[in-house]
């Protein structure tokens, strides 16, 4: 346990005392910040419509959770499949090209401790991106009244979403010594697990069903609606335990290999 | 103190190390030498448990390095051929990770790091990035972290590479101080080095040990560098340049 809270030490200084973290923080908050903005200002011209051409029957339909908040996690998922494999690209990879990995590998730690703690640490980092983003739900909080249920389930969504893509990424990262190999294996990964249930319509009964079933956008999209769904749960529980031991394996294979 | 025994390390259709055998004492310093790409680099990192062996065995202070590899890298120091640095870090808090992740009481790492960093010369250079630093002073803050735990048995890969001849000599004057309270294998291309520091001698090339003895017995009829050139010679490397290769690869 004390090698973990090592580990996660040395990673969460590593991003903040280079530039990683504050650029990527910067970008991710930017981008945010823009989809914000052009939702609400949506949100805004159609209410101003909606009222003066409709009256107010039409405008009651309207709502923050549907027309603000639902985009605005579908938007930032995309930002995430992008960035996340760039946070995780280093884990591994840089440890392997600098050297350091015969110091880490040699040191009477354990690899799963290694594993745990590099997956603790990426997943703080992500934990702080997105809750930097909760100004903006904040401030729908102080000018309107959107439902905070369904917000807070879209939240454990992105970030459920987001944490898988953490253990998929640092898994691409073990495989490799060159960081750009982990990034784009990472990023194809991540917008394939993004992507896959695409073909569910024609994919007759039995693909179609499993193809949803693996997507993540699926279970996240039913999160972002409130839905709270035991096998949502149990899937993203799967994928980060499958990739976190699969990390391990790989790690682990240097020894037996 | 170290007993490696029939160790063979292959990579694909290439042969590293082949079945080599030698022993270290405990409290001895072996200079383990050979030519570039002879294996000593894959020796050591099996030796250290990084790389596992193809067959053979390692023992260190009687722990088996594939049963008990925990023990053994409890007890082992290791400084490979460029130092394991973190370049975002500063001296201090590299070493103070390295001590922790080495398993020492969180007690004890203060003094340690004190001990080190006047040890090994770095007490100018404390607060400073090892990314900024000289190539003399990450050599030497790679052995400040290769003996901060205090490890029984040291492994050091051409330790000397890159100093200047003032720092070469405070090395080689650290390193012989070790001897007695720790077992040292020392990797280099300096064969006065050898002659200055070590008591054991084990030539390697082609992946084969050619000489086994103590530095006594070898000088004295012949100065360490004749031996070294005769034995080289005697065993003319059929594969030299693919083992290179694997070195490289392996690096």
């Amino acid at each position: 346990m004390r090698n973990v809270l090592t580990i996660i030490g040395k990673e969460l200084r590593s991003y903040f005392v280079s530039p990683v973290a504050y650029v990527v923080l910067t970008g991710f908050l930017l981008l945010g910040g823009w989809f914000f903005f052009n939702l609400l200002s949506r949100f805004s011209l159609l209410l101003t419509l909606y009222t003066q051409f409709q009256g107010g029957e039409a405008a009651n339909r309207l709502n923050l959770n549907d027309y603000v908040i639902a985009p605005l996690m579908h938007n930032l998922s995309i930002i995430l499949v992008i960035l996340i494999p760039m946070i995780t690209m280093r884990a591994y990879a840089e440890e392997k090209k600098s050297g350091t990995y015969e110091l880490l590998l040699t040191s009477p730690m354990r690899t799963g401790e290694l594993v745990l703690g590099k997956f603790l640490a990426s997943f703080l980092f992500v934990c702080i991106m997105i809750g930097l983003t909760g100004v903006y739900p904040v401030i729908l909080l102080a000018f309107g009244n959107p439902e905070v249920g369904v917000i807070v389930a879209g939240y454990l969504g992105l970030l459920l979403l987001a944490t898988s893509f953490v253990a998929v990424g640092l898994l691409t990262s073990s495989f490799t010594e060159n960081q750009i190999i982990a990034a784009v294996s990472g990023l194809v990964a991540t917008l394939l697990l993004y992507i896959i249930g695409w073909p569910a319509e024609t994919a007759g009964n039995v693909l179609g069903p499993l193809l949803r079933y693996l997507s993540v956008t699926e279970h996240f999209a039913d999160m972002v609606k409130g839905l709270i769904d035991t096998r949502g749960l149990v899937y993203f529980a799967s994928l980060i335990a499958l990739a976190l031991f699969l990390t391990q394996r790989s790690v682990e294979s240097l020894r037996w290999r | 103190m170290i007993e490696v025994q029939h160790l063979t390390k292959r990579y694909g259709d290439l042969t590293a190390v082949s079945d080599i055998s030698f022993s270290v004492a405990s409290g001895q310093i072996l200079g383990f030498l050979g030519p570039n790409g002879s294996g000593k680099t894959t020796t050591m990192r099996i030796v250290t448990g990084f790389l596992p062996a193809t067959s053979g065995t390692v023992k260190v202070a009687g722990f088996d390095i594939f049963d008990d590899s925990f023990e053994v890298r409890r007890r082992i120091g290791y400084l490979p051929e460029s130092p394991p640095l973190y370049n975002d870090m500063t001296v201090t808090a590299y070493l103070r990770f390295v001590a922790r992740i080495k398993g020492m009481p969180r007690a004890e790492i203060a003094d340690a790091l004190d001990r080190v960093l006047t040890r090994c010369g770095l007490t100018t250079v404390a607060d400073r990035v090892t990314g900024h630093l000289s190539k003399g002073f990450r050599q030497r803050v790679g052995l400040a972290q290769a003996i901060i735990h205090n490890p029984a048995v040291l492994v050091l890969d051409e330790p000397t590479i890159g100093l200047d001849p003032q720092q070469i000599i405070e090395i080689r004057a650290l390193i012989k101080e070790l001897a007695g309270t720790h077992t040292v294998i020392l990797s280099t291309h300096i064969l006065p080095e050898v002659a200055q520091v070590c008591e054991k001698v084990v030539i390697i090339n082609a992946g084969r040990v050619v000489m086994e003895d103590l530095l006594a017995n070898l000088t004295q009829e012949q100065t360490l560098e004749d031996v070294f050139l005769r034995v080289i010679a005697q065993e003319e490397p059929h594969n030299g340049q693919l083992q290179g290769e694997v070195e490289e690869t392996a690096g």
